[in-house]
């Protein structure tokens, strides 16, 4: 049979299994286990209704136990156990063993330059857009062209980032925009990703380049909350429009920056695919995830691997809590 | 602390829409005037550019005799008082009377003194440490009127505050800017509402602003007794003025008049000139000035198909002449019992009697009175 068919197939299975599974069990709910009728209908009636939710809720919950809760204990058990030895249980060797490895400090310490600097710069460049695009007429071209990255996978965007950054010989035209613009300016071309140090801001830019388009959408529309009154009050006690931005303006969309900063961070402490397709850790711009990976499926070493994805969701929930939390503070 | 001065004020968007034209109008040092008008005559407009929050599109606003039209807000001398308070949220009640002074370069010392005295006066001492969303639409409004008060400006400018109080809120509130006003008599202060009774009870002057332009100014009494159109005096007064088709039979310093629709005949004190004999005119009559009449002299007659009784007056309304005609309503004092369904006759004394030939009154007939092409309510 043709992919394609086999793909169809899947899908209408999938969908009309969904459907009927929310069917099926509706009219089993009211039918057979607590039918509306006889001498207890109003009792089997409210029953009905108590469980209905639960069994609604019941792929999701179960779904959400198999690939998300399971995984999580079977990884803290990876991570005190050695796979070679037979499972056997060696403590925190592995977190010792991982500690050793300048690697992962390498790791932790690029990580921590991204969480500083991404999460910050997104959300800035964000709000400079979201304020600067908020009343010009061709503000809307303007952020569908800022937002336009986000469309983008991480994947692709570090290709396109790579060729930015390409280097050739001195000998050769360069191809790569960034060296193409140094070396028309008088300058020599520079093999951009291999600057440690600062090839870890040359592959933020990339992350940067894709989050302000998030930001500022979700930026823009807080803007656009803030009752005009308050600004026209502002315009009339004397403030200029720095300080209408600043004193009036950022400290009322507050709660806003504070979840898209949260949600920034989340994603940067779980970077993975623009460093691995762009340097793959090297030239000390290893991150967490990344070593995570090389860990687990190259080095096959599941120990220090699954340590690593620990040390990695023992960073992230802290930060989801809250973020959690200002969105439901937000929501009320 | 200052005089304005409005002249043929315009107000276009996009130079096609005239929203109010022809604005002449003179402000002395220490008025309250009131701008009142239907929905969408422009008076927040108005406002708005006095404020410096709109730009003004033609003519001149002049403050203390300065041309100000290019002048920003802040440098205006003006203080604005919002509809919806417009407190900055995040800031405590303090720091909201505090900001424009803060902007101002004024020192600590100074602005705590001022944010003091005006928290004093509003009686929000206690709560200056609040933030906004802690205190009730009462508190909010006091403290949105420090903020003027603190700023010390040469015209306060209110738009709407009492509209988001509620009905016993807006009555005690509408007092305290009485007193306010009272406490500092040299204010100068404009204040734009739908609310007659507002009008009526705070200003020293009443502008009637009405499709696009100013219908009539005057003290609110004079404007209760000598409307200078049927659109002022439909305006003005609750329920609105009865129109009654009328003809003129005599002329001199006082009119008298046959009333084709009710029936009758009534006296103006408005005088009239001997051409004026035969004409069709409207004859205006308060509800409140209706009085009871005999058989031989009533100006109205006809029947009672509601009545509403208040217990301090009875509200008469009687069956229309011809559909779409808005009941002549009667008001009368005291407890009326089983007038319903019966035939009335009234009348009204000769000075509550107005006259208005072409919508203007034969008063102001020779002042070139704009009659605004609009319906009052």
């Amino acid at each position: 049979m043709h992919p394609a068919f086999q793909g169809l197939i899947t899908i209408a299975l999938g969908v009309g299994g969904c459907v009927a599974y929310f069917y099926f069990a509706n009219q089993a709910l009211d039918r057979v286990l607590f039918p509306a009728r006889g001498p207890n209908a109003g009792r089997n009636i409210n029953r009905a209704n108590m469980i209905r939710p639960w069994v609604f809720l019941f792929p999701a919950l179960f779904v959400l136990c198999l690939y998300l809760a399971y995984p999580v204990v079977e990884t803290l058990r990876l991570s005190l156990t050695d796979r070679d030895a037979g499972d056997a249980f060696v403590g925190l060797a592995n977190y010792q063993q991982m500690a050793s490895e300048p690697k992962f400090w390498e790791a932790i310490r690029n990580n921590i330059l991204w969480l500083i600097v991404v999460p910050a710069a997104s959300t800035a460049l964000g709000l400079l857009a979201a304020q600067l695009t908020d009343r010009i007429a061709w503000g809307n071209i303007a952020k569908s062209l800022i937002f336009m990255p986000m469309a983008i996978s991480f994947v692709g965007a570090a290709v396109i980032w790579r060729l930015i950054y390409d280097v050739r010989p001195d000998e050769a035209d360069q191809i790569g925009l960034l060296n193409a613009i140094v070396t028309a300016l008088g300058g020599d071309a520079q093999a951009w990703l291999t600057i440690p140090f600062w090839n870890n801001f040359f592959l933020m830019i990339v992350l940067i380049w894709i989050q302000t388009g998030f930001a500022m959408v979700i930026l823009s529309a807080a803007l656009r909350g803030i009752p005009e009154e308050t600004i026209e009050a502002a315009i009339v006690d004397g403030a200029g429009p720095l300080r209408i931005f600043f004193s009036i303006k950022v400290p009322q969309i507050y709660p806003t920056i504070i979840v898209v900063w949260t949600t920034i961070t989340l994603l940067v402490l779980k970077i993975f695919d623009i460093v691995f397709a762009m340097t793959n850790g090297q030239w000390e711009t290893q991150v967490l995830a990344n070593y995570m990976y090389d860990k687990l499926f190259r080095a096959n070493d599941w120990g220090v691997g699954s340590a690593a994805a620990m040390v990695i969701m023992v960073l992230v929930t802290p930060i989801l809590i809250w973020n959690v939390r200002q969105v439901r503070r937000e929501m009320r | 602390m200052a005089n304005l001065k409005l002249t043929d004020v315009e107000k276009t968007y996009g130079g096609t829409v005239t929203v109010l034209s022809d604005i002449n109008l003179e402000i002395e040092t220490g008025e309250l005037i009131v701008f009142v008008g239907p929905s969408g005559c422009g008076k927040s407009t108005l406002l708005r550019m006095v404020a410096g929050l709109e730009k003004i599109t033609g003519g001149t606003l002049e403050i203390d005799g300065v041309r100000v039209n290019d002048v920003p807000p802040s440098e205006r001398g003006i203080a604005m008082v919002f509809q919806s308070y417009a407190l900055y949220p995040h800031m405590t009640v303090y720091d909201n009377m505090a900001f424009a002074l803060k902007i101002a370069g004024a020192s600590r010392a100074e602005i705590d003194e001022k944010v003091r005295a005006a928290a004093e006066k509003l009686q929000l001492t206690n709560f200056l440490d609040r933030l906004p969303k802690a205190l009730s639409g009462g508190q909010r409004q006091r403290v949105a009127i420090g903020r003027s008060i603190v700023r010390d400006p040469k015209v306060y400018l209110f738009d709407e505050p009492l509209s988001n109080l509620d009905a016993a809120l807006r009555v005690a509130t509408r007092i305290e800017i009485a007193q306010l006003k009272e406490q500092m008599p040299d204010s100068t202060m404009i204040y734009v509402t739908h609310d007659q009774v507002e009008a009526m009870t705070l200003a020293s002057r009443i502008v009637v602003l009405a499709g696009g332009g100013i219908a009539q100014v005057g003290s609110p009494l004079e404007l209760y007794e000598r409307p200078n159109s049927t659109f002022v005096a439909q305006f003005i007064g609750s329920p609105a003025m009865n129109l009654l088709a009328g003809r003129i039979v005599g002329t001199g310093k006082v009119t008298t008049l046959e009333l084709p629709e009710g029936g009758g005949t009534i006296t103006s004190h408005y005088p009239s000139k001997p051409e004026d004999k035969g004409a069709e005119v409207k004859v205006g009559i308060r509800p409140e000035d209706m009085v009871e009449a005999g058989d031989d002299r009533f100006a109205y007659r006809g029947e009672v198909e509601i009545t509403e009784a208040l217990g301090e007056v009875t509200l008469l309304y009687f069956r229309k002449s011809a559909p779409g005609h808005d009941p002549v309503i009667g008001k009368l004092p005291g407890i009326h019992k089983g007038l319903r369904g019966q035939e009335v006759k009234l009348t009204a004394a000769p000075e509550k009697v107005h006259v208005f030939r072409d919508g203007v009154s034969l008063l102001h007939r020779d002042a070139g009175v704009f009659v605004p092409g609009v319906q009052p309510h």
